[in-house]
C-alpha cells in the first residue's frame, strides 16, 4: 500500500510501510548506504507528516519483514499484548507522540503498556520526536532489574567497568579493575570483552573476577563478553557464570550472522537462571546492540537501521535481561557519521528500548575514523543522563586499548554522577561507603592512593 | 605535549603503586583527579593521541614519495570510485572498486602475485611500512613472477581484487592502513587471497595484521607471509582452508581479523 502526501503544493508518494519509515528518519550515514534515506530533506519532512497520520494498529496489519521468514517478526507479534495495547489502541502515530509527552503518560500507565507496544510503533513515533521528546519521555519510565543489586532506580547511575586488555593479561585486567572501582565504577557489571574468543580462556577471565568479587564482597556482578555458546559450555564447566553476554540484532538474518538463534538464547537463558548465582534476583542476560549490525551483515530486508534496531530490543526483553545497551558510536562513520547522528541514535535507542521496558544503558563511543570527539561524549552523557539512562560503560582514561575506540573514562561519569545528582546503586553505594571510598556527607568518591585502601591487593 | 605514559599526575606518595601497575597494561589507569575531572596534562595527551589518529585517517598518502623510495622500480598508480575521503568513510562499497579511468591503466599480464600498497584508514601505515614489506617479499620470492607494485589511495581490502583480476595476477597482497587507535596510529594489514575475484568473500582471505615498530616486525611479518604465499600456491587457496592446514598454529596466530563489528577495512 501506498501512502502519500501533499507539502507545499507538491505531491509525495511512499510506495509501502518500509519505505515511509525509512524516509521520515533523521539523516544518517547506514541509510544513505543502504539507499533507503529521504532525497530531500522536504521528502524526509513529507514522509513524517505521512507517517504521523498512520493508526498505530497499522504495525500490526502490515509486517515490515514476513512472518513466515524470520522468527523476530514472530515474536514480536506472537507475544504482543492485547489488553496493554488497548490504551493506545485508537491512536495515530502522532497521537501516540502526544500521549506519551502528556501527564498521562506516567511511569505506572508506561509500565502498563510496554507489553503492547510493539518496536515498530517505538520507531515510528521516535521518527516524529526531538531530542528533547526522547529525552523526557524515556526519563518517565523505570526498568529495575536486580542480579546482586538493583539497577534502574530513580536517582541512580549505574556503570559497566570495562577493563579490557589487548592480551587479557590477567594482572593488567586487574590493574584496570582496581582503578575503576576506586573511582565508584561497576555496579552494572565489571565486564571484559575478551581479545581471545575461547572457553578456556573465558573460564580463566571469570575465575579471577569471581575470585576479586568475593574477596572483597563486592555487591555486583561479572562478565565475560564471549559468544553464547563459549558461555553454555563454560558453564558445563563449572565456570563462574553471572550473567550470559550476547550481541544480538533485529533480524533473523543477523543473529544468524552472530552465530545465535532464539532458542540458543533461551536455552542459555535457563542455564544461567538454574545456577541461582544472584542474591537478590535472577536477571542473568546482557545483551549489546547497535544501529547498523543488520545492514553490515546484509540482514536489513529494506528497513532502515533505526527500525532494525529497535526490534533487536524485541529478542532482548523476551529473555528479562539484567542489562542491555547500545554500543552507539563503535560501528563506524558509514552508518553513524558524525556526533550529531550519534547522538541523535543514542537517544532513540535508549527511548525505543525503555518504551518496550528493557533496561536500557549505552556505551557512549566513537571511532578514530568518526568525526567525533571527546565533547561530543561529553554532550551525549549528560543527555543520557538527563533521560534516566540505566547505566554507561567507563573505560580508563575513554581509551580502550583493546578495541581501538574511545568511550567515556571513570572520570568523565564522576562528574556526570556530580553534574546531575546521580549515584550508583544502593548497594555498591553502601560497599563504597563501607570500604572508605565514598563520603556520604559529601557525596563524593574520596580520592585515596590505592596502597592506602583495603583493594589495593587486587592488583599484586 | 607529552607522550609519556610513565609521568602522569598522580599524586607522589601513589606514584610508585601505579608505575608497577603501569608495566602490566598500556591502558590509562591511575590517571589524577581535578575535582572529578581528569588533569589537564592528561587531558592533552589524550587529544595528542587523538589528533595524531585522525591525521592518520585523514592525511592523504604521499605516493610522489612513495615512488621515490622505489627508485627505479616500475610501478602502477590506481584510486578506488571514493572520489575523496569524506566520501571514501561513508560509502566503503566504493573503497571496493577501481575507479573506470584507472581501470584502463592496468593490463593483463602472468604474474605469480601483486602487491598493492593502499592507505586504507592509515596512510601513516602504508607511508611506513609498505615498500619496507614489499622488498622484504621479494628477496623472500627470487622464483616468483611478481607484478609491478600498484600504490592505492581511497583504497579498501577488496580493491585488491579487482586490480589482481585486471593484472592477470594469480592471487594479491593487499598492504593496508589499518584502523588507528590511540596508542597506535600507523599499523598495517596484510591480506592476502588466492584467485580473487571482484566480490570475493572475506572468509577468502588470510590476514596479518598490527605490523608497526611496536607490534610485528617487518621481517616476522615477510616470514609468516612467504609462508602462507607458498601454502597457496601449493593448495591453490587462501582463506579458512588454508588456516586449517597449517601445520604448525602458532605461526598464523594472527591470521584472523578478530574483533565482532570491527568491519571497516
Amino acid at each position: 500500500m501506498a501512502y502519500r502526501c501533499t507539502l507545499r503544493g507538491e505531491q509525495y508518494t511512499f510506495d509501502d510501510l518500509k519505505m515511509l519509515l525509512a524516509k521520515a528518519s533523521p539523516a544518517r550515514s547506514g541509510d544513505e548506504l543502504a539507499g533507503l534515506s529521504a532525497s530531500s530533506d522536504a521528502q524526509r519532512v513529507a514522509a513524517r507528516y505521512a507517517l504521523a497520520d498512520l493508526p498505530l494498529d497499522t504495525f500490526l496489519k502490515s509486517e515490515l519483514i514476513p512472518y513466515e521468514r524470520d522468527d523476530v517478526t514472530r515474536l514480536i507479534l506472537d507475544t504482543h499484548d492485547r489488553n496493554a495495547f488497548s490504551r493506545l489502541s485508537s491512536l495515530t502515530v502522532a497521537g501516540f507522540r502526544d500521549w506519551l509527552l502528556s501527564e498521562d503518560a506516567t511511569t505506572e500507565t508506561l509500565a502498563a503498556t510496554a507489553l503492547g507496544i510493539t518496536p515498530e510503533m517505538a520507531a515510528a513515533v521516535s521518527k516524529i520526536m526531538r531530542n528533547q521528546d526522547l529525552m523526557t519521555v524515556s526519563r518517565k519510565i523505570r526498568v529495575l532489574t536486580k542480579f546482586r543489586n538493583t539497577v534502574g532506580l530513580e536517582g541512580c547511575l549505574s556503570t559497566r567497568l570495562q577493563p579490557n586488555h589487548p592480551t587479557d593479561d590477567l594482572r593488567g585486567i586487574a590493574a584496570s579493575t582496581l582503578d575503576g572501582l576506586l573511582r565508584g565504577m561497576g555496579d552494572a557489571v565489571i565486564g571484559i570483552n575478551p581479545a581471545t574468543d575461547s572457553v578456556s580462556n573465558g573460564l580463566a577471565l571469570l575465575e579471577m573476577l569471581d575470585h576479586a568479587r568475593q574477596r572483597y564482597d563486592i555487591p555486583t556482578q561479572t562478565c565475560v563478553l564471549t559468544h553464547v555458546t563459549n558461555t553454555l559450555e563454560i558453564m558445563n564447566r563449572g565456570g563462574a557464570v553471572d550473567l550470559v553476554f550476547q550481541s544480538i540484532a533485529g533480524t533473523q538474518k543477523a543473529n544468524e550472522g552472530f552465530g545465535v538463534s532464539l532458542s540458543i538464547l533461551k536455552e542459555a537463558h535457563e542455564a544461567a537462571r538454574a545456577l541461582n548465582r544472584g542474591t537478590i534476583g535472577n536477571n542473568v542476560m546482557y545483551f549489546e546492540t547497535g544501529q547498523g549490525a543488520a545492514l553490515s551483515a546484509d540482514a536489513h530486508h529494506g528497513v532502515d537501521q533505526q527500525t532494525v534496531e529497535a526490534r533487536a530490543y524485541a529478542v532482548a526483553r523476551a529473555y528479562d535481561p539484567l542489562l542491555v545497551n547500545t554500543v552507539v558510536g563503535f560501528i563506524g562513520p558509514e552508518y553513524l557519521y558524525d556526533g550529531k547522528q550519534i547522538i541523535r541514535a543514542a537517544l532513540e535507542d535508549h527511548f525505543c528500548a525503555k518504551l518496550l521496558g528493557v533496561p536500557m544503558g549505552c556505551d557512549a563511543c566513537y571511532t578514530n575514523h568518526a568525526e567525533a570527539d571527546q565533547d561530543d561524549m561529553d554532550n551525549l552523557m549528560v543527555l543520557l543522563g538527563a533521560a534516566g539512562i540505566t547505566f554507561l560503560i567507563g573505560v580508563p582514561g575513554a581509551d580502550d586499548i583493546m578495541l581501538n575506540y574511545q568511550s567515556l573514562s571513570f572520570h568523565d561519569l564522576l562528574s556526570l554522577r556530580k553534574l546531575l545528582g546521580l549515584k550508583p546503586a544502593p548497594e555498591f553505594a553502601g560497599w563504597l561507603e563501607k570500604m572508605g571510598l565514598y563520603d556520604p556527607q559529601t557525596e563524593r568518591m574520596l580520592d585515596i592512593p590505592p596502597g592506602q585502601t583495603l583493594l589495593g591487593e587486587m592488583a599484586r | 605535549m607529552t607522550d609519556d605514559r610513565n609521568a602522569p599526575s598522580v599524586p607522589p606518595h601513589t606514584a610508585d603503586l601505579w608505575q608497577d601497575l603501569r608495566r602490566l597494561t598500556r591502558a590509562r589507569i591511575g590517571l589524577g583527579r581535578a575535582g572529578n575531572a581528569l588533569k589537564t596534562e592528561d587531558v592533552l595527551d589524550f587529544q595528542a593521541s587523538h589528533a595524531q589518529a585522525r591525521d592518520a585517517v585523514h592525511t592523504p598518502l604521499d605516493v610522489s614519495a612513495l615512488t621515490a623510495t622505489l627508485g627505479p622500480e616500475p610501478y602502477l598508480i590506481v584510486h578506488s570510485r571514493a572520489s575523496d575521503r569524506s566520501t571514501y568513510l561513508r560509502r566503503p562499497d566504493l573503497g571496493r572498486r577501481l575507479a573506470p579511468e584507472t581501470l584502463g591503466t592496468l593490463t593483463k599480464g602472468d604474474w605469480d602475485v601483486v602487491f598493492v600498497a593502499g592507505d586504507g584508514l592509515s596512510s601513516f601505515a602504508t607511508q611506513q611500512n609498505a615498500i619496507p614489506l614489499f622488498r622484504a617479499m621479494k628477496s623472500r620470492l627470487p622464483d616468483w613472477k611478481i607484478a609491478p607494485l600498484v600504490i592505492a589511495t581511497q583504497a579498501r581490502v577488496a580493491l585488491g581484487d579487482d586490480i589482481a583480476a585486471s593484472l592477470g595476477a594469480k592471487m594479491v597482497v593487499m598492504m593496508i592502513g589499518e584502523r588507528p587507535g590511540l596508542s597506535v596510529a600507523d599499523s598495517l594489514g596484510v591480506y592476502l587471497t588466492y584467485a580473487p575475484f571482484v566480490g570475493c568473500p572475506d572468509s577468502a582471505r588470510n590476514c596479518l595484521s598490527n605490523i608497526h615498530a611496536h607490534g610485528m616486525t617487518i621481517p616476522a611479518a615477510a616470514t609468516k607471509l612467504a609462508w602462507l604465499m607458498r601454502e597457496a600456491r601449493h593448495l591453490k587457496l587462501t582463506g579458512v582452508g588454508l588456516k586449517d592446514a597449517a601445520p604448525d598454529a602458532p605461526l598464523i596466530e594472527n591470521t584472523t581479523p578478530t574483533l565482532e563489528k570491527d568491519n571497516d577495512q
